[in-house]
């Protein structure tokens, strides 16, 4: 059996949503350090922002691996679900959960309500084709692009803060049972059954702490 | 006791089956499940009827052959525990109780309440097995296995192959049983020479079989009677991915 055959196994497919898993994780934290940045200071922010633009090639090499481990991502989380779907022709009258939760049961959902907030959050903030209050155009007068006063002014309008928290808890949903997933199907933590069970819900708390500081404590006016 | 009893009833495999309602009286609480069934089945004999199909065999919980869903749980509401030793002192008096066959399109259904479970044969007979086709036994303490892999294989090789886990998985999936299979035998020397081969060729024959993808619910895990902890499938998927790399056959 070769590599590639061995993807295309049930036991293949959940090791590369896995390995993917783990590099998109690995960027959803990069991304919340970075943006939280917003408290330090618009100098502190906006320079981030002009030192990820000015890395050219390199800014889109990363931006091509990221979204070809989403696509892997994806394709092994439909080859799952497909194959699960046809495993049970007739569903059970009754069936009672006795270990699982809504997170884990939810994860096609949360999952795919996450891929069109991706789309959203792209077409908002980095090609500025929706831009509801003109806070993109308006950071993109002079040279130097505002980005603080992008982020600023478009989490002081309530749809746009509504749309992120939400999108927020979703994906830290996701990333509570999809973290536990990763560490049992790597067997990373094999010693420890509790440890394995207790990282996603804890790196999903610190991402959604992190994350919904930015859009709520502007919202509330603690930074402006 | 009294309870109302809800079964599924299915003719044959071909056939559509239904939930059937019955009325029973004069159960002890001391009763074992399948005791009960086999009071129902009387009556209904009795009355002419056609008994309810279940399977059964050792009645002790060790054959694993007794499986039926229980009020939505594989095996009934006690943790750790076959059908056949659950007891109606589980129940309340007055209780409804509804029972089901495994589902699965890998256990088609026979009739009633009895699946067929020749999968999981298949998926032994395609490398759940250490080939010795030579020579007499050794003797004892020749080889010598430290007294963590004889516990970890010994949890392993207490699956007695029941299908709870793949009843019970949201998934429909095998994972637990291959992993317990291929579990007990890596923990062990006998087992390394066919380690790799095993653990590839069982897989394939689960894919094969149509069994359902993991996606980490543990339902496997809560409901098998045996207690079989989920780390045997990380151990098996890194055996598995070991297998089509540094493993390769070809």
């Amino acid at each position: 059996m070769s590599l590639g055959t061995h993807l295309k196994s049930s036991i293949g497919e959940k090791t590369l949503m896995a390995v993917t898993g783990v590099f998109l994780l690995l960027f959803v934290i990069g991304h919340m350090l970075g943006n939280l940045q917003v408290f330090v200071g618009p100098e502190y922010l906006n320079a981030y922002a002009a030192k990820l633009q000015s890395l050219g090639p390199l800014l889109w090499a990363i931006r091509l691996f990221l979204l070809g481990t989403m696509a892997a991502h994806i394709w092994a989380a439909a080859r799952v679900v497909r194959r699960s779907v046809s495993a049970r022709p007739v569903k059970y009258a009754m069936q009672k959960d006795l270990a699982t939760n809504f997170a884990a049961k939810t994860m096609m959902v949360s999952g795919c309500l996450i891929l069109v907030f991706v789309v959203y959050h792209i077409l908002h903030f980095t090609s500025g084709n929706i831009d509801p209050i003109g806070a993109f155009a308006k950071a993109h007068i002079s040279e130097d692009i505002d980005v603080y006063g992008m982020v600023i002014a478009s989490f002081q309008h309530l749809p746009t803060t509504i749309i992120y928290s939400v999108a927020m808890v979703l994906l830290c949903m996701h990333i509570s049972h999809g973290a536990s997933s990763l560490v049992q199907t790597l067997g990373l933590l094999s010693c420890s059954e509790k440890c394995r069970d207790k990282i996603g819900p804890a790196l999903a708390g610190f991402l959604l702490i992190g994350n919904l500081s930015i859009p709520l404590s502007i919202y509330f006016g603690c930074i402006s | 006791m009294k309870i109302t009893l809800h079964a599924w009833r299915q003719k044959d495999a071909n056939s559509p089956g239904g939930m059937q309602t019955r009325e029973v009286d004069g159960i002890s609480k001391d009763m074992s499940f399948l005791e009960m069934l086999d009071k129902v089945n009387e009556d209904i004999i009795n009355e002419g009827g056609e008994p309810i199909a279940f399977d059964h065999d050792c009645r002790e919980g060790i054959c694993g052959t007794c499986s039926m869903m229980i009020n939505g749980q594989a095996h009934g509401p006690d943790g750790g525990t076959t059908t056949c030793q659950l007891h109606m002192r589980s129940f309340q008096d007055g209780d409804a109780i509804h029972i089901e066959p495994w589902r699965s399109r890998a256990f088609p259904v026979v009739r009633d309440l009895v699946v067929d479970r020749s999968s999981f044969d298949r998926i032994v007979q395609a490398g759940g097995f250490v080939s010795a086709n030579t020579g007499g036994c050794q003797d004892a303490n020749s080889q010598l296995v430290p007294k963590v892999s004889s516990d970890l294989a010994m949890d392993a090789a207490a699956c007695i192959g029941c299908g709870a886990c793949v009843a019970s998985c949201p998934n429909g999936s095998a994972m637990l049983f291959v992993a317990a299979k291929i579990g007990h035998l890596a923990n062990l020397p006998q087992g390394q020479p066919e380690r790799y081969s095993r653990a590839r060729s069982m897989v394939k024959q689960m894919d094969a079989e149509g069994f359902g993808a993991c996606s980490n619910h543990y339902e496997c895990e809560a409901s098998c009677p045996k207690d079989i902890p989920v780390t045997f499938i990380s151990d098996m998927n890194r055996d598995v991915l070991k297998a089509s790399t540094c493993h390769s056959d070809k």
